[in-house]
């Protein structure tokens, strides 16, 4: 499944895009412009770029706390996440959600979540909704390690298994849900072993290659428009950064030359290794994706800081539907 | 006095009571500190993101002879709980016929007002309230934070510890020893003639800065934190009530069904303070939204002092007026 120029261009500028916004937003957090809590995606760039790579807009998504790379995977505008982070009316959620909230339903977006394994019951919904329309759409569902040792983890496995459910249970296993290693919460380290228990192909890719990501996913995602039931896709992947910042970004915890193990596995890196050994993308061309995503970044931010902020008068608004 | 901060306060209590109970033990998915360097592993456990089972199993140790305490961290999480909370922890003692205690301690932080958005600026301790069988702590200080908490400890039922964030931060002076707060016993933080200002966890301090500038208008404030949701101790609060025959009751949780609710039900619906007052009672809670993320929102959302003055004003305005 060879991908073609454009395929691994537009990859390699989402992933690129995916971590300046988040290497921004966390400047932006310890600037004071943004407020709340910050859970940067960097260094899992390639699960979500791979997953949503086989996408079409009817797809949908459900993501989690980490959410800013699914959201600009899925194809959200970064003008309006920006916003929203700024808490801006131009924002997706008009303010209200900020960045652990953010959605964008007009590409199937169907949020990010503060709830650990809040998603899964939610994706499943959306998945039994695109069975019942019958036009071969699928849900993805983003989660962490930490995730599956949720009870909503195992009811929605299970769910989707028995009612063959259109969807794909996606575990960025980032080695860690907060401070917490995965050894210490899960018997095996292989979250993908679930699946046997409920009879469904269980699959560990490397989250850190976006190609590998891309065709194992698209397996999934295949079997799922056929009308074939879940999956259970395992990304290895790591944070490079801290769980969560408020303010400032909290002390390293975890073994520095573990880190460097990972970084040297620099998901970005081995794309641009591969597409410019594949004779795809030359360095000048990898260079000027750096430069538009820079520019598209200022974009956005500009963008979010003329926007005004809520008037709060309209805090009823949205409370109910007509 | 020692000046330390809220935060340190609990962790103090929690340290202390492990030393006192070897059959205390800790369940958490992180804590401050470092508590396994002293209590070691089997007693302070770090846990998969699992509350249901916690919660659970905090309940099934308590049955058997243990002492747990479950922190959720954030209120927020217990409700992946609710089976555990509802159905299990706040009914088995009684519905067993009282063959066995519970001494099992929940605690969590509560409330908004930090940029965290709906899910994580709750404070729905009234749901619990509702329940009938778990008490229920909310200190506002440092020391009653410290004391509640080791009597929470100690005490043999579920008892659930709602610890406010926007406290955490917070000094103040906490008495040196075995410093205990008993449990279901309101404190009068500050003692005044005209108005009773009722106020909970973090707006215990707002209420006391409220009644700090009204000084300069004449007028004098008598604060109540009734520190304690479950048990409540009416007695205490009526009696200032009795005393000064206006209130207002300042909450951060929504109005409908509230903590807020429950006060000044229990003011009125006793002959004795209902006969004394002077001005309806006044609620000053968060409107009922979930609380948004974008600061301005936010502020609207939640109550102020401004608007906590406006309800004084509006006892005393309300109170003027010809029968
Ligand atoms: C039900 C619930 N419990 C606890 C938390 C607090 N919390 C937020 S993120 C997190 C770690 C999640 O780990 P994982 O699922 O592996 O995702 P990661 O953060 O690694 O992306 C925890 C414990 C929460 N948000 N929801
Ligand atoms: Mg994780």
């Amino acid at each position: 499944m060879a991908l073609d120029k454009a395929q691994l261009a537009q990859m390699l500028r989402t992933m690129i895009l995916i971590r300046e916004f988040d290497e921004l937003a966390i400047q932006l957090r310890v600037a004071g412009k943004i407020y709340g809590a910050v859970h940067p995606y960097v260094g899992q760039e390639a699960v979500a770029v791979g997953v949503c790579s086989n996408f079409k807009v009817s797809d949908r998504v459900t993501s989690t706390h980490r959410g800013h790379g699914h959201c600009i995977a899925k194809g959200a505008d970064i003008r309006r996440m920006m916003a929203e982070l700024f808490g801006r009316v131009d924002g997706y959620c008009k303010g209200k959600g900020g960045s652990m909230h953010i959605a964008d339903f007009a590409v199937g977006m169907l949020g990010a979540n503060g709830i650990v394994g809040g998603g899964l019951p939610i994706a499943c919904g959306a998945a039994l909704a695109a069975q019942l329309e019958g036009k071969g759409d699928v849900t993805v569902c983003f989660f962490g390690d930490g995730a599956a040792a949720e009870g909503e983890f195992h009811e929605a496995l299970n769910i989707a298994s028995v009612w063959k459910l259109p969807i794909v249970f996606v575990c960025e296993n980032n080695q860690y849900a907060a401070n917490n290693a995965v050894a210490v919460q899960h018997p095996r380290v292989d979250i993908a072993a679930h699946a046997g228990a409920y009879q469904i192909p269980g699959v560990v890719a490397d989250g850190n290659d976006v190609l590998e990501v891309y065709a194992a996913a698209g397996d999934a995602v295949a079997r799922a428009r056929r009308g074939e039931g879940p999956s259970l896709l395992e990304g290895k992947t790591y944070r490079w950064h801290f769980h969560a910042m408020r303010a400032t970004p909290p002390p390293e915890t975890r073994p520095s030359d573990e880190i460097a193990s990972w970084k040297a596995r620099d998901p970005i890196a081995r794309l641009e290794q591969h597409a410019l050994g594949a004779g795809a993308l030359s360095a000048a061309e990898m260079s000027a994706i750096r430069e538009r995503v820079k520019a598209d970044l200022d974009d956005a931010v500009a963008f979010a800081e003329a926007s005004p902020f809520p008037d709060p008068k309209d805090l009823l608004v949205d409370m109910f539907a007509e | 006095m020692r000046e330390i901060s809220f935060q340190k306060a609990l962790d103090e209590a929690v340290a202390e009571e492990m030393r006192r109970d070897p059959r205390i033990i800790v369940m958490a998915t992180d804590f401050t500190g470092d508590p396994v360097k002293e209590f070691g592993p089997a007693r302070v456990r770090f846990t998969p993101i699992s509350e249901a089972v916690l919660t659970g199993m905090g309940l099934g140790a308590a049955g058997c002879g243990f002492r747990p305490i479950v922190n959720w961290r954030m209120v927020t999480f217990s409700f992946v709980a609710m089976d555990q909370i509802v159905n299990q922890a706040s009914k088995i003692r009684y519905m067993f016929g009282g063959q066995a205690d519970f001494p099992v301690t929940y605690r969590c932080t509560t409330g908004g007002g930090i940029g965290l958005a709906a899910q994580h600026s709750q404070s729905p301790y009234s749901m619990w309230m509702h329940l009938a069988g778990l008490k229920i702590i909310l200190p506002s200080t440092p020391a009653d934070a410290k004391g509640l908490l080791k009597s929470a400890i100690r005490d043999n039922n579920p008892v659930v510890s709602f610890e406010c964030s926007r406290l955490a931060t917070v000094t103040g002076p906490v008495p040196d020893g075995d410093h205990l707060v008993p449990i279901g016993v309101a404190e009068v933080k500050r003692a005044g003639t005209d108005v009773t200002i009722v106020g909970l966890a973090y707006y215990v301090q707002e209420a006391l800065a409220v009644a700090e500038e009204l000084v300069r208008e004449g007028i004098s404030i008598e604060v109540v934190d009734p520190r304690t949701l479950v048990p409540m101790d009416a007695d205490t609060v009526r009696a200032s009530v009795r005393k000064t025959g206006r209130v207002v009751i300042v909450d951060e949780a929504p109005a409908t069904c509230s903590a807020a609710s429950e006060i000044s039900a229990l003011l009125v619906e006793d002959p004795d303070t209902f006969r004394v007052l002077k001005a309806p009672v006044r609620r000053v809670c968060a409107v009922p939204v979930p609380v948004p993320y974008s600061p301005p929102l936010e502020r609207a959302a939640l109550p102020n002092r401004d608007d906590i003055k406006t309800a004084v004003y509006a006892v005393l305005k309300d109170s003027l007026r010809p029968v």
